[in-house]
């Protein structure tokens, strides 16, 4: 046999191929882009159930309609959509959350979430439990308010909004879809600025940066949601 | 020869190409991780509006698309907006099964966590955007997400 020299095989044209595979991939791509305004939508309602209309305070719910020239009527008032981030921060922070502060009065009220009412519920939410292991009632309670104790001892005693008080969204058929986001994006954007505020006090991210599988941050963001909730809620449509 | 270069070399020394296969690769590598290949068809033309309040969902396994939009083919489907499911135009009554099936075909413990996330264009009137929602609440998917790019968030008078 003859002994032949290995000989190099030219690698010049190595760049070439990788090249053409790169076009490839850079026109074939689309970056991730799966970002958006996250919604639950409440579940629906049985036709044969006749809802008792709900009697709410006026002053307790903040009405937002748009009509289908994308006109904003908030409150019965005509407002322009960048004005409607600081009338939902208006109402959401009406007469103070962390102390009294005047306010207005046509807008929902607040009552008082003190420690010591809450350790109580707490303590007999356990009672019951202690007597009746299964007592459905008494767990949701023990996991309520201890969600509550949670909050006061990260941010204090607060004020949270009535349980009635909401925003309501309505709009028309012939609404544009971009105006429906930015309305709802201008109600999250309020209520996330008032989140991210209190975020910072015990971080340093941002409320949305904020890591639920992270048992820390998590206990954040629930305390958080008890001090801030979302509350937006939206009209039936029309049959 | 100038009198002025005499004893300094002229010549230029080859810069070694050797490494740029190796930088065009890297760059390659990192498309071919990040791209994600069009699983349906365009079938309508949708231009998300604009939100700052905008979360990224990490599993995309779990989450189901529903287009809305004008169709790019005019001639063939019309100029009114339409709905898009997978690779297909289809009606309301159609979203009902539609998601039953996509709930089936996932695992048990992950069907409570399905997000559709609704793409819709930004002059879509909200009607058919409305019938779509009850559609999903009538097929319980609650979870939805309106899709939209990115944008800053306004600032508040109070700042």
């Amino acid at each position: 046999m003859a002994k032949r020299e290995l000989t190099e095989i030219n690698a010049g044209s190595m760049a070439d191929i990788a090249f053409l595979l790169l076009i490839f991939f850079l026109v074939t791509t689309t970056m991730a882009q799966d970002f958006g305004i996250m919604r639950q939508l409440p579940p629906m309602q049985e036709d044969d159930v006749i809802e008792e209309p709900e009697t709410v305070k006026e002053k307790n719910v903040f009405r937002v309609l748009v009509n289908s020239n994308d006109q904003l009527l908030v409150e019965s008032e005509f407002i322009q959509i960048d004005q409607l981030k600081d009338k939902t921060l208006e109402f959401l922070t009406n007469k103070g959350v962390f102390k009294d502060e005047p306010g207005v009065d046509t807008h929902t009220e607040r009552e008082w979430v003190r420690k010591s009412d809450i350790v109580q519920k707490i303590a007999n939410a356990k009672g019951y439990l202690a007597k009746d292991q299964e007592d459905q009632n008494a767990k949701n309670n023990l996991k309520k308010y201890s969600a509550k104790l949670d909050a006061i001892n990260f941010f204090g005693e607060y004020k949270a909004l009535i349980p009635a008080a909401l925003i309501s969204l309505k709009n028309d058929n012939g609404t544009s879809y971009d105006m429906y986001i930015q309305i709802q994006n201008e109600l999250t954007s309020a209520l996330n600025e008032l989140r991210d505020e209190l975020v910072s006090k015990v971080s340093r991210k941002t409320y949305l940066e904020l890591d639920k599988l992270n048992p820390e941050e998590r206990r954040i963001i629930m305390a958080v949601r008890q001090i801030y909730p979302q509350k937006v809620s939206e009209a039936e449509p029309n049959q | 020869m100038s009198k002025f270069n005499k004893g300094k070399k002229k010549k230029m020394q080859a810069l070694s190409t050797a490494s740029l296969p190796d930088i065009i690769f890297i760059l390659l590598f990192f498309f071919m991780v990040t791209t994600v290949m069009r699983e349906q068809d365009v079938i309508v033309e949708v231009k998300v509006p604009d939100a700052s309040e905008i979360v990224k969902i990490k599993k995309r396994e779990l989450v189901d698309y529903i287009n809305i939009g004008i169709p790019v083919d005019i001639d063939l489907y019309g100029s009114q907006p339409v709905i898009q499911l997978d690779g297909a135009i289809g009606d309301l009554d159609k979203i009902g099964p539609w998601i039953a099936n996509n709930k089936d075909a996932r695992d048990e413990a992950v069907q409570s966590k399905i997000v559709t996330s609704l793409k819709v264009d930004k002059d879509t009137k909200m009607r058919i955007v409305t019938d779509v929602k009850q559609e999903l609440r009538k097929a319980e998917a609650l979870k939805i997400m309106y899709s939209s790019s990115a944008k800053e968030r306004t600032v508040s008078a109070k700042k």
